[in-house]
């Protein structure tokens, strides 16, 4: 891998922003729907590049961010039933929920530990068999389907003391909802890249072909970005609404059969709450009938409390695109990725940490 | 003698004794040290740059290096920083019941190799020993001293408009060859510390230059987090051009793989010095030649400008605020 040299290559990258300047006479607002892409967007400068014809909206597609307080609050709550290890993945520790957080409820007593895969969390389980290990269960397909696969693993060792919060969402159906709501209106949308190398390109064809809206599925280095917005660009230009994929190296029609086989083997589609957007249909993933037992949600007995959102914050507007992090009152002033009110300060892949963190400047 | 640190070790008594004879003080035998007062008496004159740093790194043994290098090397560039000769060391243990004896060996044959290369030597030191649990195997705490010579200002407040900003080499090494060591993560590299004595260096670059204004190691927050307090302390604004820092390859994928920046990864044998222009090319050609400045570069410049603000020039041409560290980077989900 030769990231540097290959996709950062700033000859290239100027001769795709030349090649944008050039083609783009209409007004265009685009959406990178991922957390991923908001950051890399924001951390080359992209937007200061680009011409004022353009506009860039970021979406909704940071799994830390869209998952609600109520949510939040059951994953405290688990975290502090005696002889619960819960387990998650590092984001998570950070996230306020209505009245703390993992870290919090971590340093008042709550076992809980950070994996970098589900498959640690399994052998944690293994190695404690008189606890109860949940591991909390935050992502999309991209992240689903490693979840399913250890759920499959237990299933098959028979760990009896394993279980799986599942909070997790799917792209799709909320891309729906966002664009049914007719609050925004985009001219393009960058797809994510590492959902779409599972769902495939082709889970966005509704998209171009019902809304007439331009689909470009995009890789995170600044060419595949960059790229992405020429192609949509074009296509906004001759009038044009299709499916095209600029991360070809990461990405097919299909996606990848297997990953979304187990993933459904596991769950099955079920309503999820997202912060901002409420709760979509068929938009979450819920454990399926053969492996109820690794719910842990029907496992434990535990009150989350009343939920209480956060005042003042406009992190459901900021993921719808409506607003953006500037317009936030407490950007900046009371909000800070130090001290963060909302979630989308908190997340390495949240719009208001990457729009905090990379602040474009014109000091040259 | 049993294979495994006791807490009888730390009690004062005889295995205490035994344990700082045999392992402790033997392989860091120096007429100071040997003679086991309570305090070291050494001589002194001239100006005294007074330093000390507690060492915690998991795991304790990573490849290219390891706690024992990493206590003597940064309390040795502490001093360097300022443009110290380092002198004198103190060295002290913490040490988790139950840690290996052979472990601790291993660890003092680095702190032996480490002083010997930064021509340091430790006077003094102390051990203690805690039950299971309440440390993490073994923690180090070293002080240093030094002598800084008549007329050498080096302050992270002397940065001037003008200076130019040369780094050592590349960033990221330290913190992703330790990443990867950690439990649950092992990612395959031949990625290595850079954990390296600076004092060797900073002898050469302030033999060619007297214009060094201010020198600091990017160890834990990275590189950014270093820039950003010398252009606080200067009250000086920073230039740098993303394109001109070294970084690894490997480096950069283990960062994209994990959604950190390798502009906030530590470093552990890395300096940047903001040098006089009219100096930077003779000080960047003389740590070219040395071994831990091969890959020196000069990465940006100091602005009379946005006062206490860090700018990057991205490669793609674009400019961006780079921040301090904010917490702890955590891997992302996805």
């Amino acid at each position: 891998m030769r990231l540097a040299d290959d996709f950062r290559n700033s000859e290239l990258a100027k001769g795709l922003i030349d090649g944008i300047r050039r083609t783009s006479t209409r007004k265009a607002r685009l959406m990178e729907f991922c957390g991923g892409h908001t950051v890399a967007i924001m951390r080359h400068g992209i937007r200061q590049l680009l011409p004022p014809t353009i506009e860039m909206l970021s979406g909704p597609g940071c799994p830390v961010c869209v998952t609600g307080n109520a949510d939040l609050d059951k994953t405290i709550a688990l975290a502090r039933i005696p002889g619960v290890i819960l387990t998650t993945f590092g984001d998570m520790l950070k996230v306020p929920g209505s009245r703390s957080s993992l870290q919090e409820a971590r340093a008042e007593g709550a076992d809980v530990r950070m994996v970098y895969s589900t498959l640690d969390a399994l052998q944690i389980a293994r190695q404690n068999p008189s606890r109860q290990v949940v591991f909390l269960g935050v992502g999309f397909e991209t992240t689903a389907p490693t979840v399913a696969a250890s759920v499959l693993q237990a299933d098959k060792e028979g760990v009896g003391n394993y279980f799986v919060l599942s909070l997790h969402k799917l792209c799709p159906p909320v891309i729906k909802a966002i664009l049914d709501s007719g609050e925004i209106k985009i001219s393009g949308l960058i797809c994510p890249g590492h959902v779409s190398a599972v769902v495939g390109s082709q889970s966005w064809d509704f998209i171009a072909r019902d809304y007439g809206i331009p689909c470009v599925v995009s890789g995170f280095e600044p060419l595949d970005i960059l790229q992405s917005v020429h192609m949509l660009v074009s296509q906004v230009e001759k009038g044009e609404f299709k499916v095209e994929i600029a991360y070809r190296r990461g990405v097919s029609a299909e996606g990848n059969k297997r990953a979304l086989e187990i993933m459904y083997q596991v769950f099955e589609p079920g309503a999820a709450a997202w912060r901002g957007v409420g709760t979509v249909a068929g938009s979450g993933l819920r454990l399926g009938k053969a492996y109820q037992r690794f719910d842990a949600e029907a496992a434990f007995e535990f009150d989350p409390g009343p939920t209480v959102e956060p005042k003042g914050c406009i992190c459901g507007e900021v993921l719808r695109a409506v607003k953006t992090p500037q317009d936030c009152k407490l950007f900046r002033t009371v909000c800070t990725p130090a001290n963060p009110v909302g979630p989308c300060m908190v997340s390495s892949e949240g719009s208001c940490a990457a729009y905090y963190l990379y602040e474009a400047t014109d000091e040259r | 003698m049993s294979d495994r640190i006791l807490l009888a070790h730390g009690s004062g008594g005889r295995l205490a004794h035994e344990l700082i004879e045999k392992v402790l003080v033997k392989p860091l035998s120096n007429p100071l040290l040997d003679r086991l007062d309570d305090s070291a008496v050494v001589p002194f004159s001239g100006r005294l740059a007074f330093t000390t740093d507690s060492y915690v790194v998991n795991p304790i043994f990573f490849p290219g290096g390891d706690i024992g290098k990493l206590a003597v090397c940064g309390t040795v560039n502490d001093l360097s920083m300022v443009g110290a000769t380092p002198l004198y060391l103190s060295l002290a243990f913490i040490i988790e019941e139950g840690l290996l004896i052979e472990e601790l060996e291993r660890v003092l044959l680095s702190v032996q190799a480490a002083a010997r290369e930064a021509q340091i030597q430790i006077v003094t030191g102390d051990t203690k020993v805690v039950n299971k649990g309440s440390a993490d195997k073994l923690f180090v705490n070293t002080a240093g001293v030094g002598t800084v010579p008549e007329g050498i200002e080096i302050s992270g407040s002397n940065a001037r408009p003008g200076d130019k900003l040369i780094l050592s080499g590349t960033i990221g090494d330290h913190g992703i060859a330790v990443l990867s060591q950690r439990e649950g993560l092992g990612f395959a590299t031949k990625l290595e510390s850079d954990c390296a004595p600076l004092s060797g260096l900073v002898a050469e670059m302030m033999a060619v230059s007297r214009r060094i204004h201010s020198m600091r190691d990017p160890t834990r927050g990275g590189l950014a987090t270093t820039l950003n307090e010398i252009a606080a302390q200067s009250k000086v604004g920073i230039r740098i051009e993303e394109e001109k820092v070294p970084v690894r390859d490997e480096v950069r994928g283990a960062c994209e793989m994990l959604g950190i920046d390798p502009l906030y990864v530590a470093n552990e044998g890395k300096l940047v010095a903001l040098v006089h222009p009219a100096d930077a090319d003779a000080v960047l050609d003389k740590m070219r030649h040395h071994r831990y400045g091969k890959n020196a570069a000069i990465i940006g410049e100091v602005r009379p400008d946005h006062t206490g603000r860090v700018v990057m020039k991205t490669t793609l041409g674009a400019s961006r605020i780079v921040d301090m560290l904010m917490g702890d980077p955590l891997p992302r989900i996805c």
